[in-house]
């Protein structure tokens, strides 16, 4: 009976689903154990050097002890409002054009292809990019070049998540839509884009967060600030600058401020975002798919 | 009130495939009309082309002449005027997963920018009953999504949604072939009423029910409307060979 399996098969079989959960299990422990660990150390090293002071007082000039990063955060607070503010209308923008109204076109194809290879870029050309078109006509570094780089940085992840989470609505509801007489332009904005909001909304978190810790395009543009930001057109002091500018200094306390503002930027990272999920998922029925 | 539809030398492609050649036909007003024919016919392109759905899709075309009472649908109205008057029911039913019940019931007119309150509760409690979902539905009608009812529910909804922005025409598309035989006998009992006040035009796949609902019965093949006339004739004595054969099981 060629068909049916032998005891002896089964067996063999059994064997190999056991070796291959283990391996998965393994890979996901090899994925998890270097991030946990930094956060651990992180938090180690850095809730000794946290306090009240450190998120009110302005940095100190070497020397004399505490000091904090106050301006840091409210600059670096600047600087991603500005960058999301710029940057996920226009990826937004460009997802609908590329999923909604694109079709095969050569245009679509092309700003499809240039996300992708804009994905690839690495952070210091953006920063270079923004310099030499803002900071050197301007002859001044601002937050608001800091901003645009960032915004540059965040375009290509969320158009290409909107294109792709509106893919994922299905054509029958545009079609229920439409059915109903209600215009294209309004369909998508009301019921594709609401339909496909919650992974758009992802989209966006991860672009957030992945230039929120951006180092290298700030040193261009933002170029860093000892005192409180008063407008956008002048330099301004951002979380990551300031803990590149502690970290490589030779002096102990810097180096404890340092830790302390990689402890803060990750946790303000993981609030933020946290905070967006719960604002956004909020009002959403129950039932569903 | 429903208004009746003419149809005169309508062609549809999609792509290259001619799918409707040459059809001409009168629908009367305020009656059920069925579509039957064997799949692939073009009776779905058919009814897509009185409300210019068809023409959504980017490769798909039509011309000729359609009059849903004394408006060119075609000529004197934009497709989405022409969708306002023509309401539409699809095979698979397609609430909108985000919106509640009542939300669904009331977007044809919230969407287009209609928003008093009081007259918007009317038309929803209105739509609801006379798609026989009211009861069903009345305690949960904002906190519960119109995904989370079961196909029948969810399908009566859409024909709720459909009759709220008050069309002169209800196009249904196979509008039971997803659903198991009670909620099928519901939808029926539902044409059956709503045809006293709209033109309904039904594509079927199922001859009992174009036999039970619909006062004329059109019968398509390969792009072609073979025969169009009352039901009772097209059922008992058919002019045609071809749709005697096609009602006699004989091929389709």
């Amino acid at each position: 009976m060629p068909h049916r399996p032998s005891r002896a098969n089964v067996g063999r079989r059994q064997a190999a689903n056991h070796l291959f959960s283990v391996l998965a299990i393994l890979s996901t422990v090899l994925v998890i154990a270097p991030l946990f660990a930094i956060l651990v150390y992180l938090l180690f090293q850095g809730v000794r050097s946290l306090n009240v002071a450190f998120f009110t007082h302005l940095p100190r000039p070497v020397g004399e002890p505490g000091g904090g990063m106050a301006n840091s955060i409210v600059g670096s607070g600047i600087i991603l409002a500005l960058a999301s503010l710029l940057g996920i209308p226009v990826g937004i923008g460009a997802g609908i054009y590329l999923q909604e109204f694109g079709g095969g076109k050569t245009l679509a194809n092309a700003i499809r292809f240039t996300a992708d290879v804009l994905n690839g870029v690495p952070s210091i050309v953006m920063g270079i990019a923004a310099y030499s078109l803002i900071v050197v006509p301007q002859r001044h570094f601002s937050a608001f070049a800091a901003g645009v780089a960032l915004a540059i940085m965040m375009v290509p992840t969320v158009t290409r998540t909107t294109e792709e989470m509106l893919a994922t609505v299905p054509n029958a509801v545009r079609e229920a839509a439409l059915g109903l007489g209600i215009p294209k332009w309004r369909t998508v904005m009301t019921v594709s884009l609401k339909t496909a909001s919650p992974g758009i909304i992802t989209g966006c978190m991860l672009a957030f967060a992945r230039v929120a810790g951006e180092t290298a395009p700030l040193l261009f543009t933002a170029f860093g600030n000892q005192f409180w930001p008063t407008s956008l057109n002048e330099p301004i002091a951002a979380l990551p600058l300031q803990i590149f500018v502690y970290a490589v200094s030779p002096y102990d306390e810097w180096h404890r401020l340092a830790w302390a503002g990689a402890l803060v930027l990750i946790v303000l990272i993981m609030v933020s975002v946290t905070l967006v999920r719960v604002v956004t998922g909020r009002g959403m029925l129950n039932g569903g798919h | 009130m429903g208004v009746g539809i003419e149809v005169e030398d309508l062609n549809a492609w999609y792509g290259q495939t001619h799918t409707l050649k040459g059809i001409n036909l009168q629908i009367p007003a305020n009656s059920a009309t069925a579509l039957i024919g064997p799949s692939g016919c073009g009776k779905s392109t058919f009814v897509r082309c009185l409300n210019r759905m068809h023409e959504t899709n980017p490769v798909a075309r039509a011309e000729g002449t359609v009059r849903v009472g004394n408006v060119d649908v075609y000529k004197d109205a934009s497709p989405v005027e022409v969708r306002r008057r023509i309401g539409m029911v699809f095979q698979r039913p397609n609430p909108f997963p985000t919106m509640s019940i009542y939300d669904n019931v009331a977007s044809g007119l919230k969407l287009n920018g209609f928003r008093n309150k009081r007259v918007l509760d009317e038309v929803v409690e209105r739509s609801l009953r006379q798609a026989a979902l009211w009861d069903e539905v009345k305690d949960h009608l904002k906190s519960k999504s119109g995904a989370s009812l079961s196909g029948g529910q969810q399908q009566r909804l859409c024909i709720a949604r459909a009759i709220a922005v008050d069309p002169e025409v209800l196009l249904m598309d196979e509008p039971a072939s997803a659903l198991d035989p009670v909620s099928t006998a519901k939808i029926e009992d539902l044409i059956f009423q709503l045809k006293d006040e709209y033109t309904i035009v039904i594509v079927t796949h199922n001859m009992q029910q174009a036999a039970r609902v619909a006062e004329k019965t059109g019968f398509f093949l390969s792009g072609h409307l073979v025969e169009f006339d009352s039901t009772h004739k097209i059922f008992t004595n058919p002019s045609d060979k071809r749709t005697e054969d096609y009602i006699t099981g004989r091929f389709g």
